[in-house]
């Protein structure tokens, strides 16, 4: 039951994170006026703040949160690589591409529908891309050449990005560059929805892997001896991690750094059983960036801070506090 | 009664020049130790990816328990034959009991949850491959010997009516390396198949029923050590000269034969030019 309890634990954070960050911002609130708010009483502008603006904020940080650290940790085992995270395959490349195609020669605001949608495509255009790459070298799905398509593609698309903003007038710039950055600004509970529709299915799939992933991390035909279908196994966690991450990428933008740590603290606090590791990643990812984008929009108050420069700032040196104790231990 | 049968079985991997396993045709007895020798590269890896089915014969058959490989699933596969792979990865921390616990993964599938058997299973190979005390402690951590203890652990736990190795005792001292012949030994007494590829000719010669010799892809001797071993097929199959002794025991395996490789000197000739031997 051990894992259960710590599960709950990160759960119980998680809930902690998000009230905290319903209570800061410009209007700081206390936790009375936060419930009254979500049941619909009090003072409507506060109503309106909690319910129409900071809650569906910070669960729009949750969601993504958790869906970067579990593609995140699922990309690390399928490629057997620590330095993987969610976007090494070229989906966030692929995303931004349409992302900045849609505001460059659609005209849209960065948090427009129609720039999500094209987000959306670009990056599933990408998975299949570099899929049918590595594919085509061979019968078998090798997941170093997986590996080297995605960063090929990956600068491909930067490249085409540079091509658009070269030729973008100065507001579309402006608006390709907030959306490259990423941002939760634009949350609304039809969105959230949205995305929780598509990520818990993903999730789920993704959770049911556990144990065959768990096989493929020391070893792709270590994993066949053990009895897993180590060439299904390969073709359903890339692509549904893609997935995953492609939602997450269309609904926020690019946000660096969740996906590659908290699966590495994870591990180096509890283990790398991805029975344990893929749901504590979530819970520990939601958690993490629901408390990055409140200090991002507190922190320089009233300047909102990107907020996958608070997700570095704070990540970066925790990580090598982490990385430097157990090296010591 | 034999594990695996194959005939006439050929491989060649994309863009080599010849077939790594040329036309091989072999049966390997189930209840015994059976050694595969034979010099770097002559496709003793490739063999025995061949018998376990994850590489799929150009020409030829194998067959294990008497169907086809390749009708076996993996999961089926798995619980039959427990595998000691010749390299792994371990990218991420992970305990030696998480690592043998593996091993159940072929009965418990995707979602079941370990039972008393499974853990019974482990806690039994943890003791049979003597690792129980390193059972807390992170695989990253483990020596040579420790690690490739663990990893027969790992296939023990499968519980498996054979077992296969690829070169279990690589960059392994003596001590180590004599502690897991021992225990195939063991293991094939209990009635377990071992097929192992190995490199130490004399360990095999005491350790091993059945030895077959490849070269260059094809069956160069297949037999008991005694009738393998001579210095005629040492010096066709390695190209260097070589005196078979007996083993001056004590020990059941005194009088084995044993390989004792000889100076280029001693035959006053180079290694390749050095044909006759005594």
């Amino acid at each position: 039951m051990r894992p259960l309890l710590r599960l709950a634990l990160l759960a119980a954070a998680l809930v902690a994170a998000l009230l905290l960050a319903t209570r800061v911002g410009a209007v700081p609130l206390g936790v009375r006026e936060i419930a009254d708010a979500v049941a619909g009483e009090g003072d409507p502008t506060t109503v309106a703040i909690v319910r129409r603006l900071r809650l569906p904020r910070s669960l729009l940080a949750a969601l993504v949160g958790g869906a970067l650290a579990a593609s995140g940790a699922v990309f690390q085992a399928l490629l057997r690589n620590p330095l993987a995270d969610p976007y090494v395959m070229g989906v966030a490349g692929g995303a931004a591409v349409g992302a900045v195609a849609a505001v460059a020669l659609g005209g849209f605001a960065a948090s427009a529908a129609p720039v999500t949608l094209a987000a959306f495509a670009g990056a599933v255009v990408a998975m299949l891309l570099v899929f049918r790459i590595a594919a085509a070298a061979g019968r078998a799905l090798d997941t170093r050449v997986l590996l080297l398509a995605g960063v090929v593609a990956g600068s491909f698309f930067n490249a085409l990005i540079l091509l658009a903003l070269t030729f973008a007038d100065a507001d579309s710039f402006r608006s390709a560059i907030f959306w490259m950055m990423g941002s939760f600004s634009g949350a609304t509970w039809r969105g959230d929805a949205l995305l929780a529709a598509f990520l818990v299915p993903g999730l789920a799939l993704l959770f049911a892997l556990s144990r065959p992933l768990n096989l493929l991390a020391v070893g792709e035909e270590t994993a066949a001896y053990l009895g897993t279908r180590v060439e299904r196994v390969k073709a359903l966690a890339y692509g549904v991690a893609s997935l995953v991450t492609a939602a997450a990428v269309a609904a926020s933008g690019v946000i660096g750094f969740v996906g590659l740590v908290v699966p590495h603290v994870v591990r180096l606090v509890w283990g790398g059983d991805h029975r344990f590791l893929l749901p504590a990643s979530v819970l520990l990812g939601a958690t993490f960036l629901v408390l990055a984008d409140a200090l991002a929009r507190v922190a320089a108050a009233p300047t909102e801070l990107p907020v996958g420069v608070v997700t570095a700032f704070v990540g970066v040196p925790f990580f090598v506090w982490l990385l430097r104790r157990r090296a010591a231990a | 009664m034999s594990a695996w049968r194959c005939e006439g079985v050929t491989f060649r991997y994309p863009g080599a020049e010849r077939p790594a396993v040329d036309g091989v045709a072999l049966e390997v007895p189930a209840g015994a130790v059976t050694a595969v020798l034979g010099p770097n590269g002559s496709g003793k890896s490739t063999l025995l990816r061949l018998l376990l089915g994850t590489l799929s014969p150009a020409a030829g058959a194998v067959r294990f328990g008497g169907r086809a490989v390749g009708e076996w699933s993996r999961a089926e596969m798995a619980r039959e034959v427990g595998v000691v792979p010749q390299a792994e990865e371990s990218p991420f921390p992970m305990t030696t009991r998480e690592l043998v616990a593996m091993g159940r993964y072929p009965y418990l599938g995707a979602f079941r949850r370990e039972g008393p058997a499974d853990r019974r299973a482990v806690e039994e190979a943890l003791r049979r491959a003597d690792v129980e005390e390193l059972a807390g402690r992170l695989v990253g951590t483990l020596s040579g010997g420790e690690l490739q203890r663990a990893r027969i652990a790992r296939a023990l736990a499968q519980e498996p009516a054979t077992l296969a190795l690829d070169e279990p005792t690589a960059a392994l001292d003596v001590a180590h390396e004599m502690a897991i012949f021992e225990l195939l030994r063991e293991l094939g007494h209990a009635g377990t198949t071992v097929l192992l590829v190995t490199h130490n000719l004399n360990l095999a010669a005491r350790y091993a029923d059945r030895l077959v010799v490849l070269d260059r892809g094809r069956v160069a001797a297949d037999g008991t050590p005694r009738e393998v071993l001579t210095a005629e097929l040492v010096q066709r199959v390695y190209r260097w000269p070589a005196r078979i002794v007996a083993h001056p025991g004590p020990g059941p395996d005194a009088g084995a034969p044993q390989v004792v490789p000889l100076a280029a000197a001693a035959c006053g000739t180079g290694p390749e030019g050095a044909s006759h031997v005594a």
